[in-house]
């Protein structure tokens, strides 16, 4: 069966490098399946999962957004943070989750609204794509 | 002639010195290949950054994004420096901070009023006595570079630019080319200019790229990119610049304990001869006392 190469690659190392059955991103408009031979594609990545599937088997991979490339059966993924789901850190991410919400309860000037919403989305989604090991 | 005691004295005082020196060199090769190390894991990430956003660039020819507008009429100035925290380390900080100046006292000439973005302690210092304005400072962030941090550096640069404070951003690294060359280096940050794609790239000869599906639309696409290439650039700034230190240091410290090894030599030379001189006054003074009594 035809496959698709597969690199989740951030500034600090190359979180996955794999052949892959099927990639699943979350793009900005939507959510996208990459099969093999799919059309050049560039798309930016929303934070969230990415699935993959490796001999039948699905594996997750938390991405910060970012964004994917997908050229003649190669698709690269391009993120600020991305990790596995076995990988994550859940108590780091509970309490960056507890942080943020506390954060967002007792608004004032202080408060960066935008970013606390940030952190709070991407503590949400790692916590999301743990669940998954 | 200096007493014994004093010649004793001061080689072990060197000696001393010698296994300070010794010791940093040691930990600075161990953190070069750890520095090294990031550089390598960076680079995927890099080319592909590269790449894309020179194919994209390509695409949307003539694209009036924001940071890309060369500005006619430039009043403000803003340099990221960045330096190492600690000295010790040769003329690696004076070089980059000397690039630096020159740029500045250049630009100031022009008729603009120069900021500087400083990460590194040593730049930073030398900023606070000169006559130019610290705007942001990160020092003490060296040993502990990371994302985020030039995340940080790239957010202040790029709202100063739009909002019209800076129409231009210059950032000043000391490169890292080999072990023995860690030359400054200047780079126009702000406005960007695409990056080129290279003629011997693979991507080349990957077949058509010319039916690519873009989402959202490229212009969005290029508006999300572009900010993140500065980011790319200053964490590659302070990568290069992490291991240009150990680098640089290395060297120093490999030198200093030469230059121990030498005066120690030199020294125990003239404690023998010291030794050897007062063995022959006391002597001369047996010699002359017997010599009396007869």
């Amino acid at each position: 069966m035809a496959t698709l190469h597969l690199d989740v690659v951030t500034p600090d190392r190359t979180v996955v490098s794999a052949e892959a059955e099927m990639v699943v991103c979350a793009g900005v408009l939507g959510e996208f399946g990459v099969l093999p031979n799919h059309v050049s594609l560039l798309s930016a990545l929303k934070i969230g999962a990415l699935r993959y599937r490796v001999n039948g088997k699905d594996e997750y991979v938390f991405v910060s957004g970012g964004f994917a490339d997908v050229n003649n059966n190669l698709v690269t993924v391009l993120a600020e943070s991305a990790e596995m789901a076995a990988d994550i850190d859940t108590a780091r991410a509970e309490a960056a989750k507890r942080r943020a919400e506390e954060r967002l309860a007792h608004r004032d000037e202080k408060v960066d609204a935008t970013r606390a919403d940030a952190a709070l989305h991407r503590a949400v989604m790692r916590l999301n794509v743990a669940t998954h090991r | 002639m200096p007493s014994l005691k004093d010649v004793k004295m001061k080689i072990v005082g060197v000696r001393k010195t010698k296994q300070i020196t010794k010791a940093m060199n040691m930990v600075a090769s161990a953190k070069l290949r750890g520095a090294q190390a990031r550089i390598e894991s960076f680079r995927p990430y890099a080319a592909k950054y590269k790449e894309v956003l020179a194919e994209l660039a390509r695409k949307v020819e003539g694209a009036a994004h924001p940071l890309l507008a060369e500005r006619a009429e430039k009043k403000g100035c803003a340099i990221v420096l960045v330096t190492s925290d600690r000295g010790l380390c040769g003329s690696f900080n004076g070089n980059v901070i000397g690039q630096a100046m020159r740029l500045a006292k250049e630009k100031a000439a022009a008729g603009m009023t120069v900021s500087f973005s400083c990460i590194g302690r040593k730049g930073r210092d030398t900023v606070r006595k000169s006559s130019f304005n610290l705007v942001s400072q990160y020092p003490d962030r060296m040993g502990s570079i990371d994302f985020p941090l030039a995340s940080e550096v790239a957010q202040t640069v790029i709202s100063g630019f739009e909002d019209g404070t800076f129409d231009e951003v210059w950032l000043v690294y000391g490169e890292y080319v080999s072990m023995g060359h860690q030359p400054p280096r200047t780079l126009a940050l702000l406005p960007l200019k695409a990056p080129e794609q290279e003629e011997s790239s693979p991507a080349v000869d990957q077949g058509p790229t010319c039916e690519y599906v873009y989402e959202p639309d490229e212009a969005q696409l290029l508006a999300e990119l572009l900010p993140r290439y500065v980011k790319v650039q200053i964490y590659r700034g302070l990568l290069d610049t992490s291991a240009s230190e150990h680098a640089a240091r290395m060297a120093a410290m490999d030198n200093a304990t030469r230059n121990c090894n030498e005066m120690i030599n030199s020294l125990t030379l003239l404690y023998n001869k010291t030794r050897q001189a007062s063995i022959t006054s006391e002597l001369i003074d047996i010699v002359g006392g017997a010599e009396a009594l007869k």
